[in-house]
């Protein structure tokens, strides 16, 4: 019986060589992609009860994990939770938005430029633990810019956004209503839940980040992109250069009222004006007709130097794409030229016009994320970077005097800061809806030459406020310039 | 037997000390794993590791003491082996009580099954003490049968209550009890009876076809009954672990006292025609096999079937990698039935690759040490009961690990020895007693001449009779 023994052995052999076999290519070959399963809440478990790194202002955290007493072992918090709440977003089991989402490998430590580090902790049994992401938003800037536009009082939709013109560096994003993330980060997930259906349910939207998902008519600010084209045409080459006016123009194959643009009033001459009047007095009726004047194609190509019809934004996820239609009619063009129609911009987006015009022409792209630390603080910085080259430096001089004459003589006097040239721009878009009010902008940057910061103001909905853009945004601007430069 | 007429001039020597060295290490594991998962789960040693220590060694000593006694000439090995798993086995019970409690539900497993140990260790005792010799047994070949076959019938009458669809669990008071464990130990010793009888008649008849002696018809009754037996389980008490097991290890004795392939061919196509019928007929079957090929797509389905269980061991296994978590760093009370069927899943997330194949090698090892005790028995119905009870290890080892990570279609069966489960615990141990009573008979000096010519005697005198 002993040869039958013998295969009965080498059989059992092969069922025992089958099983370790399987059992290595199901530990060791298919690890990654099981682990990498969006099912797998082992991993995402994992990630919410690791060490996260934190989200810096200067030295000081808006976000950051800290020590809890339950199962998950740290908590979550972020403590100027309203202020920051665009920008940090929030993080939850198995969910974040904002930075925690767009930084998530570095916070939680999983970025392959930890690699090293993470099979020091792992020989060394120490629990992985996340790198901290260093933000560029000034704290003194995103505080001005947060109190005023509070301050406009409660129900106010808007936001608030500044650049560094030379680098693109963000220095404040406020979007309000806004929301607490530590009731979206507690541990009480069915009380999570409650709060999340609340804020869903919310009509202000709170957990839209305003700044960058919004996008709505930017009205006369969009005036500066006209006249960025305008003078690119080279049809016109300084502030004195004769523009056409009057009070009302008649738009191209229209007749009636309803194609009629006017002034709302303001002094915009009867023929041909200065460019420097036209933009001081914010002459829809100038801007028509220059629009007009450029043609569809060269208007679209300058809004898309800007940044219109493009993502540039990497650090946070979710932008809105700014836009300028590509299709339009006369009469259509005529609209666009003073921001109306189909354009539609974020305030990120007109916060980038006014810092390119600031920056000798020059687009940067905006970034939120100075520098990644890892956990042993081995800092990488983040670099300035080029987007496109929106207009001459000859150009960007002219619209900056054009600007700063609105601030000093016209519509834009509410930003003027003593003994500092401030650039500015209004704006009041009609939403296109009748009897609802307008939408308030406001883009500005100072000082006018070498300048340090570009500000865009925008205001959905302020309750109990007549809507206008230099009276509501220009203090809120002011302050935040003001915050930067002394 | 001509294998023992070339083992005569070697006396096997008794290496009880090499056994007793083992057990240490045994007992390392499973106190040292006890301790592990108090530091892991709880950031403490737990306060009742003196008492659990000094029990589980008291058991473990008891049973070498026992061997010395009454089995000196034993092998050594298989011992330790299974002090090993059963250690392990309890400390990776009491870390899912632990992680069933962080859950908010108090579960005892680690506890009964400690108890579950004991009663197996004294059952280990019992048999080897009382069982001096293994050849008794073959006196009762058809009582033990028929006692099998009443046994695997038993929860099948109509007040035992199915659990989780399978007819396969008596209660009896607060206790659950899966006959079937015990039935297949009686299996084997009622095949191996069987067999040694009429493996003459089944060997020399038949037909050669192809290469391959095939069997004569008449001779097909009992291979054709334990198929129906087997397709029996499957069909009514919806047990595809145990219909393989049974029909397999049927399977291999019959090959191994006949040594004729062809069982094997005949057999094998019987098991999978049944296999393939019952695929085809059987919704629970197709249901199996499809969560085996596709788990993912049945994840947390919203009815059945679903792939919950075997998806979430899928990645905790994966989770577990290499070296494992550790103990308390994962999550295995995400399968359901970590502590019994799918305690492999459990080991593979803490203690990861490494451990599972320490335990595949520790059941191999089971396994070859039976095999060979097969090897030098120098009796056929003695090499026929170890080498079945060999293959019933290898064979539900194979479906039960292979079914957890995926290899074959999942069926339900206990890891022996590691599982949480009172009934094949004791009858694992009840297994190991009788392949030590076996061992040995065969590697004990043979006796002086005059009373190994009486027991031959005795032996011949019954063959001539029948």
């Amino acid at each position: 019986m002993n040869r039958p023994i013998r295969t009965v052995s080498l059989f059992c052999l092969a069922l025992f060589l089958a099983l370790m076999v399987n059992a290595t290519y199901l530990q060791f070959w298919r690890a990654g992609a099981l682990d990498d399963d969006p099912r797998n809440q082992r991993v995402q478990q994992a990630s919410y009860s690791s060490e996260r790194g934190a989200i810096l202002v200067g030295r000081t955290p808006v976000a950051e994990s800290v020590p809890s007493e339950d199962r998950y072992e740290f908590q979550r918090r972020y403590p100027a939770p309203l202020m920051y709440a665009p920008l940090t977003g929030y993080f939850t089991f198995g969910n974040a938005t904002g930075l925690e989402s767009s930084q998530n490998s570095v916070l939680s430590g999983e970025d392959p430029r930890f690699f090293v580090r993470n099979l020091v902790d792992l020989v060394s049994n120490e629990q992985q633990s996340g790198g901290s992401v260093e933000l560029t938003i000034d704290a003194k800037a995103q505080r001005a810019a947060y109190e005023g536009l509070s301050a406009l009082g409660d129900g106010v939709e808007g936001s608030v956004v500044a650049l560094e013109p030379s680098t693109g560096k963000v220095l404040a994003m406020v979007s309000l209503p806004t929301f607490d993330p530590n009731d979206l980060a507690s541990h009480d997930f069915g009380a999570v839940d409650d709060t999340y259906a609340d804020l869903l349910d919310d009509p202000g939207d709170p957990l839209l980040n305003r700044a960058v998902q919004t996008r709505i008519a930017p009205g006369s600010t969009f005036k500066l992109v006209t006249a960025a084209a305008a003078l690119e045409s080279g049809k016109y080459d300084s502030a004195d250069s004769l523009v056409p006016g009057g009070a009302t123009f008649q738009l191209p194959q229209t007749s009636g009222d309803s194609g009629v643009v006017d002034n709302e009033g303001r002094a915009c001459g009867t023929d041909e004006i200065t460019f420097r009047q036209a933009m001081e007095q914010s002459c829809n009726t100038t801007f028509a007709q220059l629009a007009i004047e450029v043609g569809a194609e060269k208007m679209l190509e300058q809004a898309e130097k800007f940044g219109f019809n493009a993502d540039y934004l990497e650090d946070l996820p979710g932008q809105a794409r700014s836009v300028y239609p590509s299709q339009v009619n006369p009469p259509q063009l005529g609209q666009t030229g003073f921001g109306q129609f189909e354009v539609q911009a974020t305030p990120l987006q007109m916060a980038m016009v006014a810092a390119s015009i600031a920056n000798d022409g020059v687009v940067m792209r905006p970034y939120v994320v100075s520098e990644v630390q890892s956990p042993d603080y081995d800092a990488e910085t983040a670099d300035p970077e080029e987007l496109s080259e929106a207009v001459d430096p000859q150009v960007a001089d002219v619209l900056t005097e054009l600007m700063v004459s609105t601030v000093d003589d016209g519509t834009a006097s509410p930003a003027a800061i003593p003994n500092v040239a401030v650039a500015g721009k209004t704006g009041t878009a009609q939403r296109g809806v009748p009897g609802e009010p307008p939408y308030a902008w406001f883009v500005s940057f100072a000082p006018a030459s070498d300048s340090q910061v570009a500000v865009a103001v925008m205001i959905e909905e302020a309750p109990g406020q007549e809507i206008a853009g230099g009276r509501l945004g220009g203090p809120i601007a002011k302050a935040v310039m003001e915050a930067i430069i002394s | 037997m001509t294998t023992s007429s070339t083992l005569m001039g070697f006396v096997h020597r008794r290496r009880r000390g090499a056994e007793l060295f083992l057990l240490v290490l045994a007992l390392a594991v499973g106190v040292g794993g006890y301790a592990a998962v108090g530091v892991g789960v709880e950031g403490k040693v737990p306060a009742d590791i003196i008492g659990y220590g000094g029990w589980l060694a008291a058991l473990i000593v008891a049973a070498h003491i026992v061997i010395r006694l009454v089995a000196p000439y034993a092998d050594p090995v298989l011992l330790p082996l299974v002090a090993t798993l059963n250690g392990l086995g309890l400390a990776v019970i009491h870390r899912i009580d632990l992680g069933y409690a962080a859950r908010g539900r108090e579960t005892s497993f680690a506890q009964q099954q400690l108890v579950w140990m004991t009663l197996g260790v004294v059952l280990f005792v019992a048999a080897l003490v009382v069982l001096r010799d293994h050849r008794v047994l073959a006196r009762f070949t058809y009582t033990i049968g028929f006692g099998a076959i009443v046994l695997l019938m038993l929860p099948l009458l109509p007040f035992f209550e199915p659990i989780n669809g399978a007819r396969i669990w008596i209660q009896l008071g607060g206790l659950s009890f899966q006959p079937g464990e015990v039935a297949k130990v009686m299996l084997v010793v009622a095949f191996a009876g069987y067999l040694v009888l009429h493996r003459d008649a089944l060997a020399l008849a038949g037909r050669r076809l192809l290469f391959v002696d095939l069997p004569r018809g008449r001779d097909l009754g009992p291979i054709l009954a334990m198929w129906l037996v087997s397709l029996g389980i499957l069909v009514f008490q919806r047990d595809l672990g145990s219909s393989l097991l049974f029909f397999g290890l049927f399977l291999v004795m019959l090959y191994v006292a006949t040594e004729r392939p062809g069982w094997i061919v005949v057999g094998g196509s019987l098991f999978l025609g049944g296999a393939l019928a019952a695929w085809k007929t059987l919704g629970h079957v197709q249901d199996r096999v499809d969560i085996w090929l596709h788990p993912f797509e049945y994840y947390r389905n919203a009815q059945p079937p679903f792939s919950d269980q075997i998806v979430e061991a899928q990645f905790g296994l994966g989770w577990g990698g290499l070296i494992g978590r550790g103990f308390g760093e994962g999550d295995p009370t995400r399968v359901t039935y970590a502590e019994s069927d799918f305690i492999m899943a459990a080991i593979g997330e803490e203690l990861g690759l490494t451990a599972v194949i320490a335990v595949l090698l520790c059941y191999g090892l089971i396994v070859e040490r039976a095999l060979r005790v097969a090897l030098i028995s120098r009796d056929s119905f003695g090499k026929l009961m170890a080498t079945g009870l060999a293959s019933i290890f290898a064979v539900q080892v194979f479906v039960v690990i292979g079914g957890v990570t995926r290899l074959i279609p999942l069926t339900g069966l206990t890891t022996p020895f590691l599982s949480y489960g009172g009934s094949s615990l004791v009858a694992n141990w009840v297994i190991i007693a009788l392949l030590l009573r076996i061992s040995d008979q065969a590697r004990r000096p043979v006796p002086d001449l005059s009373a190994d010519e009486e027991e031959s005697d005795d032996e011949s005198t019954q063959v001539i009779k029948l």
